[in-house]
């Protein structure tokens, strides 16, 4: 049984180049923890220095009581899965699978055994004899998933394992890596930038930024209580619509609607306001007092089949609201309201970005 | 029908682009190489005033039984295997220093070529003054060492001579081997040594299971080139030692030259290249198919 902790963690390759700052966290056994964000946050690199391919600069990786620190990739005991998958070229799918086994000198039937164990629970048995060259991507991501899992150990790290497989594919992949890992109960630490695989997959999400944690929280807490505008604007698709708008008193405007502000020590100048476009509808024949009306021009419906993105401009201003509506709904072109739960609004200090 | 005829045509115009090159691969390649078939076939010296003769297979039947040609082949094959190992290692010992970044690299990897560069009759007549026995480098070095022996005559003794050859021969040609071997280091994935060293795999595990395996290709291509050139040696030794002491450092292309040359036996001069060519053709098939298998084994996307 392991936790792997990470405490105060921070890499810097020159004074200005520092893709990751201060990182604390904590991995449990059966956790998968997924670090999300955008392309040079610093999610690989905090995953090449827990698995000790990069020296921190500062703070140190523990698992269970132990500093790995000084502890060589190889001694870690932890499997990573690689976005190239980085399989052997010149080795049979059954070599590149019993590597890691082979150099631990393991009894040789006990690899045989294992490895046809793994093999046939990712379903790749008929594959052993093969060289990767002649499998297909899906195929080469299961022999790198089946590598990982042959040597049973404590941490799991995957780096963008489903970026390489096409979509469909890349849908079937992810239920079957939520069961995979769900059986294993180790901590796993997960790669992606793509906020679906995160999440469906985790249980926890680390949301990083410039080599900064914004927000650490179960997927459903992500989506629904983004702790600033950066993890609003992130997470969710189609992007969260975000205004700034100028407070007057005690309400926001925006064009001629007046927003009641949430309770606040002190009224700012300005504050940017969130909302879900799947959280707008359009006005049907009652409105309650607890919703916000919000009336313009369609200028633009994008049909996705599912449902229906209009983007309407705010009458008595050029701020743009897009919202997510069925598809057989109808709207009147010249002036469409509409609405949402005050519930659903978020609030964000617009200088911070902070959530209010 | 209408595919058909397209093909033809592309056909056609293939063989007409092909034929300018054809003509010439005849006649720089096939015809000196049938004219030497052909004048092995006659007595062509001084005996007959120089005038050929037809004498069938007798020049093969007297190299049979020619012992100088057999000492020479032998000498030239130390030479090209001795070298070769030396090159092979040393190339890789230079070009796993080179793949490593460090302040500076650009400038090292240039010099380290610089021995290529040089023309060979050159840095052979270096050579020959670096070993020479009164007013040698290495006399001198070595003459500072005590209880050493001192003016060695390095290109006097049979050995010595071929050592000295091989020493300036590895000089020159381990860059062209490094650079090759580089190319090869480059074309591996950082990521392969990582899964590696995540794996458990030390440095020199990954070197030997990794390294050599995907570098197969680039050490034969770089054996074929330099067993090609080194089997034809003649300038460097020309210059150096010019095949002495006593026919001690001899190789195959200096016995030739100097029959035709010297001799004017043109006649057997010819037997004797057709010989050393059917034998080099024969490795370089050898190599060849060594080098096909290697592909097959580890060539592929990833």
């Amino acid at each position: 049984m392991a936790t792997l902790t990470l405490k105060e963690l921070r890499k810097q390759f020159t004074p200005e180049v520092v893709p990751v700052k201060n990182i604390t966290l904590t991995v449990e056994d059966g956790e998968f923890l997924t670090l999300l964000g955008p392309s040079g946050c610093g999610k690989s690199t905090l995953l090449r220095l827990i698995a000790g391919l990069e020296q921190p600069t500062a703070g140190t990786v523990w698992v269970g009581e132990q500093n790995l620190n000084a502890v060589n990739p190889g001694d870690r005991n932890m499997a990573m899965v690689f976005q190239s998958y980085a399989l052997y070229p010149h080795m049979t799918v059954a070599d590149n699978i019993s590597t890691s086994l082979k150099l631990r000198q393991v009894p040789p039937a006990e690899i045989t055994q294992r490895v046809r164990t793994v093999a046939d629970k990712l379903d790749i048995s008929h594959l052993l004899g093969r060289k990767p060259r002649s499998l297909s991507g899906g195929q080469r991501q299961r022999v790198a998933l089946a590598r990982a899992l042959v040597r049973k150990p404590d941490v799991f790290l995957l780096d963008e394992p489903l970026s390489n497989l096409d979509a469909l594919l890349r849908e079937q992949v992810r239920g079957e890596l939520k069961q995979l890992f769900e059986s294993q109960n180790r901590p796993v630490v997960y790669v992606t930038h793509d906020q679906i695989e995160a999440m469906t997959l985790s249980s926890k999400v680390a949301v990083l930024l410039d080599g900064l944690v914004q927000q650490l929280d179960p997927p459903s807490r992500i989506y629904t209580h983004p702790a600033n505008k950066f993890v609003a604007g992130f997470v969710g698709s189609p992007q969260m619509n975000l205004l700034t708008l100028d407070c007057q008193g005690k309400v926001a405007k925006l064009g001629h609607c007046e927003i009641p502000l949430p309770p606040l020590a002190q009224v700012p100048k300005l504050i940017d306001l969130g909302i879900r476009p799947e959280a707008l509808s359009v006005k049907g024949s009652e409105v309650s007092d607890q919703e916000l009306v919000i009336g313009g021009k369609v200028f633009l419906s994008e049909n996705f089949g599912r449902e229906t993105l209009v983007s309407l401009r705010v009458e008595g201003s050029q701020d743009v609201i897009r919202a997510l509506i069925p598809p057989d709904q109808t709207w009147n072109p010249e002036y469409t309201k509409l609405v949402v739960p005050f519930s659903s609004l978020h609030w964000f200090d617009a200088e911070t970005g902070d959530r209010l | 029908m209408t595919q058909d005829l397209i093909r033809q045509r592309e056909q056609r115009i293939g063989w007409l682009l092909l034929t300018p090159a054809l003509i010439l691969l005849l006649f720089v390649f096939a015809y000196p190489i049938g004219r030497a078939f052909f004048l092995s076939l006659f007595t062509e010296n001084l005996g007959t005033q120089l005038q050929p003769i037809f004498s069938g297979l007798s020049n093969y039947h007297r190299l049979i039984e020619d012992g100088r040609f057999w000492e020479s082949l032998w000498n030239t094959s130390v030479f090209t295997g001795v070298s070769i190992f030396c090159e092979l290692v040393l190339g890789m010992v230079f070009a796993l220093i080179l793949n490593q970044s460090f302040r500076g690299r650009g400038l090292v990897r240039t010099s380290a070529l610089l021995p290529w560069a040089l023309p060979t009759a050159v840095m052979g007549l270096a050579w020959a003054w670096i070993f020479n026995d009164q007013y040698g480098v290495v006399n001198d070095i070595l003459s500072r060492f005590p209880f050493w022996e001192t003016n060695i005559t390095w290109l006097g003794d049979p050995t010595r001579a071929m050592l000295a050859l091989i020493v300036a021969d590895v000089w020159k040609t381990t860059p062209f081997i490094a650079i090759l071997l580089l190319a090869g280091l480059q074309s591996i994935p950082e990521d392969l040594y990582e899964a590696h060293a995540i794996d458990g795999a030390t440095p020199w595990q990954s070197f030997c299971q990794v390294t050599l395996p995907l570098l197969t290709p680039q050490i034969v291509i770089a054996l074929l080139f330099r067993f090609a050139q080194s089997f034809g040696i003649f300038d460097l030794v020309q210059v150096m030692t010019g095949g002495g002491p006593a026919g001690a450092t001899e190789t195959v292309s200096i016995y030739i030259y100097a029959t035709v040359r010297r001799y004017l036996d043109f006649g057997y001069g010819a037997a004797l290249v057709v010989v050393t060519f059917v034998l080099l053709i024969l490795a370089v098939v050898l190599a060849g198919f060594l080098l096909s298998k290697a592909r097959i084994n580890v060539s592929g996307g990833r």
